[in-house]
């Protein structure tokens, strides 16, 4: 919901139903990167109402759009944390495997190892 | 005389362009704009958003921050195992990395029980405690597979699990512990049935399945459990009986801590330890036993002396120990680097670590598309 003035666009609040800090202070930094927004704040009126209010002062573009940007642009910026989060973790996991593969190759050397000493004691005591 | 090549000159003339004149923010203000300080009274420069244009004319213009997120964003993963992850993410607000963790802890869904129907409860633990404590059990289910349960809903396979747990210890015995692992899937759903109201109509039970769940495809081959088996419910002394079942639905952590999908999700900035100039000999071994961390390390100079190094700083919790010390303050730096966040998440066993992190990040995706739909 919007609450500006009909002759002049660019201050405007918004309410935003069931949100809270969560969303509001994401969007609040995406407007103060904006250098069109003179002013962006947000504030939830009462701990026990579930919405809370972003104020959007800009010096000329409609209020309105300068939020539906950065919403856009905070939008992207997740999609963007997905993407690399992902590819991090799989890169993770693939190098986890290798790293145990290693390890097992070398247990098995080991065992190898220990069986042909075994082996070849064995052999000395009955050249003896 | 002015000649043509003075002309252009005057007119490309910018003083920030002059070889000399240092570009970018200077040194003192960089790191007030890139570090916390923790001081005693209060950490100093929190702030991160400034507004568009706040260090414009010093040439440190940091607004189109925005563009240099996608180059310079980076997450680095430490350790992730089936319960826990640490992983490191680097360049960006503390705004989105406050927001997942808020989402991680308040609004990713999971699976918890919500009705518990008591058929028969003799033991010590009254009912209503019995089944809080039940509701509290993680279990270890992918939330994703289920629906919400809405209010005009009836319980179907779709959007209730039901477990069953009838306990007995018999006379003579010893007492029980009354384990999770008693607890028991009904794939059928409820066994109860409900009172009937005609005589001759047919008694239906409580939930109203239209098909065994270990039927569906994603549980055919992969029953639903608990997260952990080992957690004590009740102890029963000989003669006491408890028979109940649970019906557990989808849900999220801001109505109830029993849905949230993590023991706990947590990040912190990265903090960083930077002595000024040289700690040697007796202080040295000051400044390493101060740190109840160890953050510090002695290294050998070679001519027999000793000198303190930082050799583990991402230990350090800033618990400012080492800055008690009078002389030792004069050496010491501590700082937190504001856009690197070492980030930590535990699952509760329905879902992996990970998958609960990109779970997060859609979920901020989706109020984003909300209030762009609204708006438009």
């Amino acid at each position: 919901m919007e609450h500006g003035s009909f002759t002049n666009n660019s201050h405007a609040s918004f309410t935003l139903a069931e949100e809270d800090h969560t969303l509001a202070n994401a969007v609040r930094f995406m407007l103060n990167q904006d250098p069109r927004v003179t002013l962006a704040g947000y504030s939830i009126p009462h701990p026990s109402l579930d919405r809370v209010n972003i104020r959007v002062q800009t010096t000329g573009d409609p209020a309105r759009e300068v939020l539906k940007d950065a919403c856009q642009e905070l939008m992207l910026m997740n999609r963007h944390v997905r993407s690399v989060f992902d590819k991090a973790v799989a890169e993770f996991k693939v190098e986890q495997a290798r790293l145990k593969a290693e390890e097992e190759e070398r247990e098995k050397a080991k065992e190898e190892l220990k069986k042909q000493r075994e082996q070849l004691e064995s052999m000395d005591i009955e050249g003896n | 005389m002015v000649t043509e090549e003075d002309k252009i000159f005057a007119k490309n003339f910018n003083i920030d362009q002059l070889p000399d004149v240092p570009a970018g923010l200077p040194p003192h203000l960089k790191l007030k704009q890139s570090r916390v300080v923790p001081k005693n009274v209060a950490p100093l420069n929190t702030d991160s958003a400034i507004y568009s244009g706040g260090y414009v004319t010093t040439g440190g213009e940091e607004s189109v921050k925005v563009e240099s997120f996608y180059e310079n964003f980076k997450v680095d993963v430490i350790s992730c195992t089936e319960t826990d992850i640490e992983f490191d993410m680097v360049g960006i607000d503390s705004s989105f990395a406050n927001a997942f963790r808020r989402i991680l802890i308040a609004e990713v869904p999971s699976m918890a029980i919500e009705k518990v129907l008591i058929a028969n409860n003799t033991s010590l633990v009254i009912d209503e405690v019995l089944a809080h404590r039940i509701g509290l059990i993680p279990i270890a289910v992918d939330p994703r597979l289920f629906e919400y349960l809405s209010e005009n809903d009836q319980p179907n396979e779709k959007n209730t699990i039901v477990f069953k747990l009838h306990v007995k210890c018999p006379k003579g015995e010893s007492r029980l512990k009354v384990l999770t692992s008693e607890l028991q899937w009904l794939p059928n759903g409820s066994e109860f049935l409900k009172e009937a109201k005609g005589s001759n109509a047919k008694p239906k039970t409580y939930t109203s399945f239209s098909c065994s769940q270990d039927s569906l495809p994603e549980f055919a081959d992969n029953p639903i459990t608990l997260s952990h088996l080992d957690i004590l419910i009740a102890k029963l002394s000989p003669g006491q009986e408890i028979e109940l079942e649970a019906h557990a639905v989808k849900g999220i952590g801001k109505t109830h801590a029993k849905w949230s999908p993590v023991g706990t999700a947590w990040y912190r900035m990265l903090p960083e330890v930077v002595l000024k100039g040289e700690v040697e000999d007796e202080l040295a071994e000051r400044l390493v036993k101060a740190c109840p961390q160890k953050v510090f390390d002695i290294e050998d100079m070679g001519n027999g002396g000793k000198r303190a190094t930082v050799a583990q700083p991402r230990k350090c919790t800033l618990c400012k120990e080492c800055v008690r010390d009078d002389e030792l303050v004069d050496f010491v730096d501590l700082r937190s680097v504001k856009d690197h966040f070492i980030y930590n998440i535990e699952s509760t066993g329905s879902l992996p670590p990970d998958v609960l992190f990109t779970e997060a990040v859609k979920i901020l995706e989706n109020k984003c598309e909300r209030v762009l739909a609204a708006l438009s």
